[in-house]
């Protein structure tokens, strides 16, 4: 590749780019491998992708649009970013549906090519965008003066480009996502080999299209090489990164990881009954490549087959997992409540999606957690363990299995949408670092005494002092033959009792039993650097990331506030009601209207604030950041300006 | 009536479950649990029968489980000494299917009832019975909701006039039989509580066969629809009541006439395409069906499934509908596992740092 045009190179510490287009137009794809390339090139990234629920909703309109931005960086970062400084818009519905999220002065690369009446009707344009680029007095909502906009025409180049393989011209056209792909890699310097690999590996049954789209990825790439639309190439250094071996990992495929890895530690083959739903179905989806690993997977008939079948295998002495997102929750908690009382160890995954009823299917949300908690007829307690970040969904799903496995019940384990479609670089764990977790099935009889000493009966409900967990035994042990089931079991012996204070018994026996998991956990960390902080920002689940951007903004600024996440909500770490009477302020950020808040203030009394978002996306640092600072402001009687680090501009560093 | 106990050279149902090689009494298979249901009940005698015929299988007691749903006959597993589970409504065929699937050496039963089975958890049967999970399904069928104290069932004639239905239901109810062989289950037959050889003999050729069993129980519910099935009890009513079906045998049943055979038979009914009564007198031997539980193509088996009298039963096909061999479900989710675990080598931790280290990777030192 020969330079023909002098290019100036300029260095950022990091980039926020979102390609967006048809939900046919490969954005999802085209966003994947240049997140593998940055993430080959060592920077530190977190991806966001975004599409509609539709497969294929009609062709060039707004509902139609799909997304998938990448924020990559020399350093650590933690969220997708709040606004993206490059957006890729492969036609007027993308250029339209994503403006309005661009800060000034942001660079949009256009395919001019769709830029035809017809598509900019079924857009909502009245006029054509592009046409006024340049006039100094466009300053109309939704015109383009405020940005820097390259108008390209991606599908007639990508058409030249592939003609000598006699494709069709839909075919030929639709190799335009590599063509923007090549011309983003050369100007953010992305390796490419990867994917001309990955191309070559795809495509590999069917030469032209293979030959096509790595000639279209390396044209792109020319393309920005010699033109003089772009000037300037940017350099973002690789981010330190502790050592280790990393991989790119979505929060699905590190959660079905954790699984697996369950699976070996626990040495019980896994029975995962699922029902397919968005956006949960790539556990399924995952776990079913795993059958090497002992695990089955029952595509069920419904989500409520799904968790019998787990029931059913638990009470056999394997792993019973389900997988679901909210709706499918709703379904199960009658079963659920059963695995609560027969008190079987079970993992009920809940990928979180936009509720409620069908909601938003491919949007985020974090408004299962009091359907997790309470959802349920009687008193029901279930333990709730939730992942921070897509990598974390790996332990998240270990501490899952040891809490089911150790204490015999029920697990929830919340994920949600972001965190199960979003990436970041993952770094390998050494599996010596696992825990070890023993099923310990009952093999002997455990009551009564024959004239030797020996127990005579076997009862399965008497428990461990330590924990309270019940005795597994397992269809196939001779003489610990026994029956559980939903009705009220009488303590210790295990059968029916109707008796008044046998069901009080119990019933805080469940409870306690839940409660005392406490005792297994880590004190919690308090991020709180200056030991200064009058204000605390407390968060659960995929939040950690946008939380941990905004508090840095805030101290970047010159001020103190302190974090804490929670793995788990229920039951909450024993230190949680002392680290909250700490501070003057509590701020609780959540995808929802509050619910980890009206938890808070219910057991610690505490005068937990609400920071609430339920737009269907992760909450933006920026916003937090001001969020925080306002409290800082009240907590500490001073004024507080973020100055730059309240904008949503990034900075660049010479 | 005799029963055929499974096609010859296939695999037995209870193949891969330990055998126990003492002798077994119906003691040893009854719980320490008192019995709780109404005097007169059906159900007990199902449950003397299953005492009963549990040790004749030789199996080890702690390999069979039973699971329930809810409802009046799902307490049966609370009866028996083996592994049990009464679980929750209408599900107790998915939480077998997970039993059936994680464990070979468990034989697996499923008590329902005809609420259970057909309202709340109609899903779930027609399914199991699609995939054809190696278990047996008891239902029983008392054609009223007991437990929540006599409402109408999906079984229930209509115009039956219950505490929820004071004008009469409108309800078209199901015929269970017609269901099952509708969802092509591989085993579908119907007997009654009453008649404890037929129960017991039904119930061996169910356990025989690898696959989804589903039998029918008529049972008798002496609180709340007392005598739906007096009709095929009666001395003098149930020879023109039950139509038995043998295998390979002409379907006669009736009065005998003077050869000692039954009067009446069931001939094709060239109008309907579907199968009729008739006088073997008018239509001669020739013309009588004879029963081919082992037909694959089960019209047949569905045609006579509607004789069943949907209003009140006065007249019923009464032994194996169908017995057909099909792969199941668990048998060929099993071999798929034990085909890819044998296709790769190392320790569990070994591959599970090669799968999680897989994939686009780069090391930072």
């Amino acid at each position: 590749m020969t330079t023909t045009v002098p290019k100036q190179v300029k260095q950022v510490d990091r980039v926020i780019i979102r390609f967006a287009g048809d939900s046919g137009d490969g954005m999802q794809l085209t966003g994947d491998r240049f997140t593998q390339e940055s993430a080959a090139f060592g920077n530190d990234l977190v991806t966001l992708p975004n599409f509609p629920a539709e497969i294929r909703a009609p062709q060039g309109t707004l509902p139609g649009v799909s997304s998938f931005q990448v924020h990559f960086a020399d350093h650590d970062i933690l969220t997708a970013g709040d606004a993206p400084d490059v957006l890729v818009a492969m036609n007027p519905a993308a250029l339209k549906a994503n403006l309005g999220d661009l800060p000034r002065g942001a660079t949009i690369i256009v395919d001019t090519h769709d830029f035809t009446d017809r598509n900019l009707t079924k857009a909502g344009y009245t006029s054509n965008p592009l046409e006024t680029l340049g006039d100094a007095n466009d300053s109309a909502p939704g015109s383009l003066g405020e940005f820097v906009v390259h108008p390209v025409d991606l599908t007639g180049m990508t058409v030249a480009a592939v003609k000598q393989f006699g494709l069709t011209r839909k075919d030929a056209a639709r190799a335009k996502n590599m063509f923007a792909l090549g011309l983003l890699s050369w100007m953010y310097g992305r390796p490419t080999e990867t994917t001309i690999t990955f191309l070559e590996k795809r495509f590999a049954r069917v030469e032209d299209i293979r030959d096509a789209n790595i000639a279209a990825f390396k044209a792109g790439w020319n393309f920005g090489e010699t033109t003089e639309t772009f000037v300037v190439q940017y350099e973002v250094k690789p981010a330190p990164m502790a050592p280790g071996t990393y991989r790119n990992i979505s929060g699905n495929l590190a959660l079905a990881y954790g699984l697996v890895a369950g699976s070996v530690q626990t040495g019980l083959d896994i029975v995962l009954g699922s029902y397919p739903i968005t956006p949960a179905s790539d556990i399924l989806h995952e776990l079913s490549k795993h059958k090497a690993f002992g695990v089955t997977t029952f595509q069920a008939e419904d989500e409520i087959a799904g968790i019998g079948a787990a029931i059913g295998a638990s009470f056999s002495g394997k792993l019973g997992v389900t997988s679901t997102s909210g709706p499918g929750i709703a379904l199960k908690s009658e079963a659920i409540g059963l695995a609560v009382m027969t008190e079987l160890p079970l993992v009920v995954v809940d990928v979180q999606r936009g509720g409620p009823s069908t909601g938003l299917p491919t949007k985020t949300e974090q408004a299962d957690l009091l359907q997790a908690m309470f959802g349920r007829n009687g008193e029901a307690p279930v333990p709730i363990v939730a992942p921070q970040s897509p990598g974390d969904c790996f332990d998240a799903a270990l501490e899952a299995i040891r809490i089911a496995v150790t204490y015999r019940t029920p697990v929830m384990l919340l994920s949600d949408g972001y965190l199960a479609n979003g990436s970041e670089p993952w770094r390998v764990p050494d599996l010596e670092d696992l825990p070890a977790i023993d099923p310990g099935f009952a093999t002997v009889k455990n009551h009564g005494a024959d004239e030797d000493g020996q127990p005579t009966e076997f009862w399965p409900y008497l428990r461990d002092d330590e924990t309270l967990a019940r005795p597994w035994a397992i269809p196939g042990t001779p003489g610990l033959e026994h029956r559980i089931g939903g009705l009220e079991k009488g303590d210790g012996h295990g059968n029916i009792s109707y008796d008044p204070a046998n069901h009080d018994l119990m019933v805080r026996t469940r409870q306690a039993k839940i409660d005392r998991i406490a005792d297994s956990l880590r004190p919690l960390e308090v991020d709180d650097p200056s030991g200064r902080a009058r204000v605390l920002v407390v968060g659960w689940g995929s939040t950690y990331g946008p939380i941990g951007a905004g508090v840095r903004r805030v101290r970047a600024a010159g001020y103190h506030v302190a974090q804490v996440h929670l793995r788990h909500l229920n039951p909450f770490p024993k230190d949680l009601g002392e680290i909250l009477k700490r501070y003057d302020k509590v701020l609780v950020p959540e995808m929802n209207l509050g619910q980890l808040a009206l938890l808070l203030r219910g057991k610690y009394l505490v005068d937990a604030i609400g920071y609430n978002h339920v737009r269907g996306l992760p909450l933006k640092a920026t916003e937090l950041a001001l969020a925080i600072g306002h409290l800082v402001s009240e907590a500490e009687g001073i004024e507080v300006d973020l100055g730059v680090h309240g904008l949503t501009t990034p900075q660049e560093v010479s | 009536m005799s029963i055929d106990l499974g096609l010859p050279g296939l695999r037995s149902g209870i193949e891969g479950v330990p055998t126990f090689d003492g002798e077994q009494n119906a003691k040893e298979y009854t719980s320490d649990q008192e019995v709780r249901w109404c005097p007169g009940c059906g159900d007990y005698a199902v449950l003397k029968a299953v005492q009963g015929f549990l040790p004749q299988l030789g199996l080890r007691r702690e390999n069979i489980v039973f699971v329930s749903g809810i409802g009046c006959s799902s307490r049966f597993p609370y009866y028996l000494d083996t592994y049990g589970m009464h679980s929750i409504h209408g599900r107790a065929p998915s939480i077998a299917t997970g039993i059936a699937t994680a464990r070979e050496d468990l034989s697996v039963w499923v008590v329902t009832g005809d609420g259970d089975a057909l309202s709340i958890g109609g899903n779930h049967l027609i399914h199991a019975l699609r995939r054809n999970v190696n278990m047996t399904i008891l239902l029983f069928n008392n054609r009223i909701y007991g437990l929540t104290k006599g409402q109408y069932s999906p079984t229930s004639e209509a115009g039956k006039i219950t505490k929820s239905t004071p004008m009469g239901s409108v309800d078209h109810p199901f015929n269970p039989v017609s269901l099952a062989l509708g969802a092509e289950g591989t085993f579908v037959a119907r007997t009654i509580d009453s008649d404890r050889r037929h129960l017991t003999s039904v119930l061996s050729a169910a356990a025989a066969h690898r696959g989804t069993s589903f039998v029918e129980i008529y049972q008798n519910c002496p609180i709340f629809n007392d005598g739906a099935f007096d009709a095929i009890k009666g001395q003098d009513t149930k020879a023109d009541a039950i139509i038995p079906l043998e295998d390979g045998q002409p379907i006669r049943f009736g009065a005998p006439d003077p050869s000692g055979q039954g009067a009446k038979g069931l001939v094709r009914d060239t109008e309907t395409g579907g199968v009729k009564v008739a006088l073997v007198a008018d239509v001669g031997e020739d013309a009588i069906l004879v029963h081919d539980a082992h037909n694959p193509d089960p019209t047949m088996a569905f045609a006579i499934s509607r004789l069943t009298d949907a209003g009140y039963l006065s007249q019923s096909p009464i032994g194996i509908f169908r017995q057909v061999e099909r792969p199941t479900y668990d048998d060929q989710a099993r071999a798929q596992v034990a085909t890819a675990r044998d296709a790769v080598d190392g320790t569990p931790t070994e591959r599970l740092a090669a799968l999680i280290g897989g994939g686009d990777t780069w090391t930072v030192v």
